[in-house]
């Protein structure tokens, strides 16, 4: 398997407003993404995440150091590159006049698909993302599941080995985030390497092959989801459900070197505070243990910064 | 490299007519709006109408070359669909030629209206038909990049309205149309000798007369000095912003 991107000593810097020192939005970053896999990018607002993407999308000239994408050189090479990556931005960006199968025939002819291929590649991209009853819809009308997946086809229209996806279910509701995951999963089957930033661990951790923690502009883990796990300090849990004598109920967890340990610790919570144990289930380390320990931030404090921007 | 920013370029262009220029609330306007003006002041000064045709000609090719275009680019920068045509393998001159191709098609196309009907009216005879399209094509080339310049210096739709009008309206009344420059003086003459639009003007009364002066290649040469400024100086805006 083979590398499509390699990252070495990327670095971005942005000038500071009024004698302020430069914001370094981008420290000496290195990582590869191997072929045919989705690859996570995870990390706290405004730790480098999109900064790192435009830079490899050849939106952003990188400070220092460089990056090959696709073989091709991000220095000397990046129109090579622009013609063979797809990118879905965070907001939904198609053009509100123009029809669903008019914006995805835009997007073709931007990237030099073959006059004979486009209708039928239209039709198929509309088909795939269930919208062929919403062909002669102009963008804005659409729902925003619908347009987020008029998105996703449209930077697929060119068939690019190589998709960038920067929050692709946020603000979705429940169905359509998981019908996107879905589409993301197809895509990893069909051979297509994504690069996928997101604000949700689960959503991470259930589709991604490989995840990079940036935090302040450095990368701080790059594993498997369970090599990131396997990372955590050696302490296991038990999640207890407490009931006091008016039925009341409340979940915590225990942590200890071991399963007993643990379970000892719950137990003895239960019989100073007199009251009973209902349930007691261990606990497996979730990407969002491996997420707090690297960052100190906790994922709901991530979300909450997320929808301040 | 070149063949896909030519490509870029002229979908970009027909994409801009189609999504933004070629409604008829635009169309109606581009039209309207100078017949109202020049009509206003030929009530007011009745007298050779044919003298104005020029002005006419030359303030429909303004406002219909950069009135949308200084809107475009700012509105597609809040929306994120420049975004779109940024990551597109098309490079920043072609992109922003493509924007200025479609400023100028639907100028072109509603000052081919009004010229149909002022050649309709006052005839065809002593048109140089040559001279004539050079500046139709040289002016509204410079009034498209000023719009683009105009629509890549701010960050807001509004903005750009507000900026476009304080440059437009000023020329209006400097670049003579409605008061010749030799009857101006000598420092407003010297202000209206900065303003693309007194070449315009200059430039389209000596093809509509059949008179090439002297000082007609001077105007052509002008127009073009100011189409290619306006649009190194929005190439070079709007990629320090990119970035």
């Amino acid at each position: 398997m083979s590398d499509v991107i390699q990252v070495a000593q990327l670095t971005k810097h942005y000038p500071g407003a009024r004698g302020a020192p430069p914001v370094r939005a981008v420290e000496g970053i290195e990582f590869t993404v191997r072929e045919g896999e989705v690859f996570g990018f995870l990390g706290p607002n405004g730790a480098g995440k999109t900064t790192t993407v435009r830079m490899l999308t050849g939106l952003t000239r990188p400070t220092a150091g460089g990056a090959r994408v696709l073989g091709y050189d991000l220095a000397t090479e990046v129109t090579q590159i622009k013609k063979r990556v797809g990118v879905v931005p965070e907001t939904s960006n198609l053009y509100d006049e123009l029809s669903a199968f008019d914006n995805l025939l835009f997007s073709m002819q931007l990237y030099g698909v073959p006059r004979r291929e486009r209708k039928a590649r239209a039709e198929e991209l509309l088909a795939r993302f269930r919208l062929s009853d919403k062909r002669d819809v102009p963008f804005a009308k659409l729902s925003r599941g619908m347009k987020r997946a008029l998105t996703i086809a449209a930077a697929l229209a060119h068939r690019p080995p190589l998709l960038f996806l920067d929050e692709p279910t946020t603000g979705l509701d429940v169905m359509s985030a998981r019908g996107l995951r879905g589409m993301i999963a197809d895509l990893r089957r069909e051979g297509v390497t994504v690069f996928l930033t997101t604000h949700y661990l689960e959503e991470a951790e259930r589709l991604c092959d490989r995840i990079a923690i940036i935090v302040q502009g450095r990368i701080v883990a790059l594993d498997t989801v369970d090599g990131l796990k396997a990372r955590l300090p050696a302490r296991l849990a038990v999640e207890a459900t407490l009931a006091d004598g008016d039925g009341r109920t409340e979940t915590l967890r225990f942590e200890g070197r071991s399963v007993e340990e643990a379970t000892q610790a719950a137990l003895a919570r239960a019989t100073a505070e007199g009251r009973r144990v209902l349930a007691l289930n261990t606990v497996r380390p979730t990407l969002e243990d491996v997420f707090v320990h690297l960052t100190g931030l906790s994922a709901e404090v991530m979300l909450a910064e997320k929808g301040r921007t | 490299m070149l063949r896909d920013d030519l490509r870029g370029m002229w979908y970009i262009a027909l994409k801009d007519l189609r999504a933004y220029y070629l409604k008829p609330p635009n169309i109606s306007w581009g039209i309207l709006f100078p017949f109202a003006f020049v009509l206003a002041f030929a009530i007011r000064n009745p007298g050779d109408l044919r003298s104005l045709t020029p002005g006419l000609l030359a303030l429909t090719l303004l406002f219909g070359s950069s009135s949308m275009e200084a809107i475009v680019i700012v509105f597609e920068q809040r929306t994120g669909a420049l975004e779109r045509l940024l990551l597109a393998p098309v490079r920043l001159p072609a992109l922003l030629a493509g924007k200025l191709l479609g400023g100028m098609a639907f100028g072109l196309t509603v000052t081919a209206a009004v010229l149909a009907v002022a050649l309709v009216v006052f005839g065809v005879g002593s048109v140089n038909w040559p001279l004539l399209v050079l500046a139709l094509l040289l002016s509204a080339a410079a009034f498209s990049a000023l719009g683009a310049f105009v629509s890549v210096a701010v960050r807001e739709v509004f903005e750009a309205q507000t900026l476009a009008n304080f440059i437009r309206f000023p020329m209006m009344f400097l670049g003579g149309i409605f008061v010749p420059l030799a009857s101006m003086p000598p420092a407003l003459q010297a202000v209206a000798r900065l303003l693309p639009l007194t070449y315009a003007v200059e430039a389209l009364r000596a093809a509509l007369d059949g008179r090439v002066l002297p000082t007609t290649v001077l105007d052509l040469g002008a127009l073009a000095v100011f189409a290619a400024g306006f649009f190194a100086l929005a190439v070079r805006t709007l990629a320090r912003r990119a970035d």
